[in-house]
């Protein structure tokens, strides 16, 4: 069993989980070119090793965060909320559920 | 059955990937290309991925008429395949049920019946007594939680033995010159501008002119060597086998709505598959959840197999894009060519792949059979919309 450590409600099993999916910054849509649209929507990285993505606790707290995960063991290294992405060290700005560093809407971010 | 070779220091295509796809490209380019100077490398061994791991059903009802078309030439290929390469791959047309437990799946089925039968492909819906006909152990009474309302009953379905798929065109391929090496990994592509001159692997450098992307789960890392980036995520999907029986099952019974698929083997095993795991994932381990799950449907729809035993399940990585259609064909990059995106009907689709895959190095020129199912389709909004048929409750 998959435990996903949600930042409300600590470890739970993940089938309580949607995972959402790699975080990516939405383009400006004022601004953005079809290419970069593009890649918003379809392209992903899909990393064999650490990524960073959005999950959704369905069945729990009902919340968005986002998670450093491992994708080859499963391991997950840290959770956060939206609002706590200015606190990390290391400057985890790739992420989707909340405001990126630049200030922009996250992807599928829902303020908590 | 093959050979074991050095490495060369240059061949006229490499093919990475030794599974179903790979081989059997390699296997069209020589017997009907004449291509024979060809390496077909893997990390692993010969049909040790999805080829090794998938829950061998062969069909060709999908919805959008290029879908049926590509697979119906699979399905004709398979038909013939033990003759073609003198090995017997058991392929058993027993026919294939897909269930429809609500009004929107029996008209996605009535759907699904008229492309179907407008591209040539024998597929029909049936009522519930038709089905308790095929399969005497389905409950289909009117009082269960998803009650059965009709099929869409497809018989030239079945299943074959995929190992010895593999098997056959991998020796097929070697006894006409191709070079297959096993614990072979790449580790780069190298380019000139945009255009291939060499794979990197974990023996040495291979100098060639053309790199084919037959992987499945690690499509997007080999694809990202090259520099080109695609459109498709991996998803563990988990599959498991029971304790073998005596025959009592005599079609493939696939139900999306209770997220399961169910056959019989020659061998008397039962072998089920699900829908993919619900994140990404590159392990390959399987989970509780899944098999309490899978028995729990299972056992809806033929509640008289209570207590047969599960001997082993097991998980494989699927690369599924977003219209549930694969992605081939040439990419930016000159002389890298992809057949990956196999989701969960890699399979099923091997030998007109292969067959395709294999035209287009030789002639240069995109087959028309698998012109929807290029790269571009995504920039050029043109996807083709397959989840109707292709996916079991995604």
């Amino acid at each position: 069993m998959i435990l996903v450590p949600c930042p409300h409600c600590g470890p739970r099993n993940v089938a309580e989980f949607r995972h959402v999916g790699e975080a990516a910054a939405r383009p400006d849509p004022a601004s953005a070119t079809p290419e970069q649209w593009r890649g918003y929507l379809y392209l992903r990285r899909n990393p064999a090793g650490p990524t960073t993505e959005t999950w959704y606790h369905r069945a729990g707290c009902r919340a968005y965060f986002a998670a450093e995960r491992h994708t080859v063991t499963n391991e997950f290294r840290r959770t956060w909320l939206p609002g706590e992405v200015a606190a990390l060290a290391g400057g985890a700005t790739e992420m989707g559920a909340g405001v990126d560093a630049s200030g922009g809407q996250g992807s599928g971010g829902k303020s908590t | 059955m093959w050979r074991e070779h050095n490495l060369a220091a240059a061949y006229d295509a490499v093919i990475v990937g030794a599974g179903v796809h790979g081989l059997a490209t390699a296997h069209y380019l020589a017997a009907n290309h004449g291509f024979t100077n060809i390496a077909v490398i893997d990390k692993g061994y010969i049909g040790g991925g999805g080829s090794g791991r998938n829950t061998a059903i062969i069909r060709a009802n999908y919805l959008t008429p290029e879908g049926v078309r590509f697979y119906d030439r699979s399905v004709k290929l398979y038909e013939s395949l033990a003759a073609d390469l003198n090995f017997n791959v058991m392929f058993s047309q027993r026919g294939h049920l897909t269930l429809a437990h609500n009004d929107a799946s029996l008209r996605t089925m009535r759907w699904r019946a008229e492309v179907n039968k407008l591209e040539g492909v024998d597929s029909e819906v049936i009522g519930p007594d038709e089905i308790k006909r095929l399969v005497p152990f389905m409950d289909v009474s009117a009082d269960t939680r998803y009650p059965i309302l009709g099929a869409l009953y497809h018989p030239p379905g079945g299943i074959i033995r995929h190992d010895a798929v593999v098997w056959g065109y991998a020796r097929a391929a070697d006894a006409r010159g191709v070079q297959i090496h096993q614990n072979t990994e790449l580790v780069g592509i190298e380019t000139d501008g945009d255009k291939v001159v060499a794979a990197l692997t974990g023996r040495g450098r291979i100098a060639t002119p053309m790199i084919v992307n037959c992987t499945a789960g690690w499509g997007t890392l080999v694809a990202a060597m090259a520099g080109v980036r695609l459109p498709i995520v991996t998803h563990p999907l988990q599959a498991a086998v029971t304790e073998p029986v005596k025959p009592f099952l005599g079609a493939v019974v696939v139900s999306g709505t209770l997220h399961v698929y169910v056959s019989q083997t020659d061998r008397g095993e039962l072998v089920f598959g699900a829908s993919t795991d619900q994140y990404t994932s590159y392990s390959m381990r399987g989970s509780l959840e899944f098999t309490e799950e899978l028995a729990g449907h299972v056992l809806e729809l033929m509640p008289s197999i209570a207590k047969l035993r599960v001997l082993r399940q097991w998980a494989g990585l699927c690369d599924m894009t977003p219209d549930f259609s694969p992605v081939m064909g040439v990419t930016p990059v000159e002389g890298f060519y992809l057949d990956v995106g196999w989701g969960t009907y890699g399979f099923k689709a091997g030998p007109v792949a292969g067959e395709a895959m294999a035209e287009l190095l030789a002639t240069g020129k995109t087959p028309e059979i698998i012109a929807a199912f290029d790269l571009a389709r995504f920039a050029d909004g043109r996807l083709v919309g397959e989840k109707g048929a292709a996916a079991v409750g995604h």
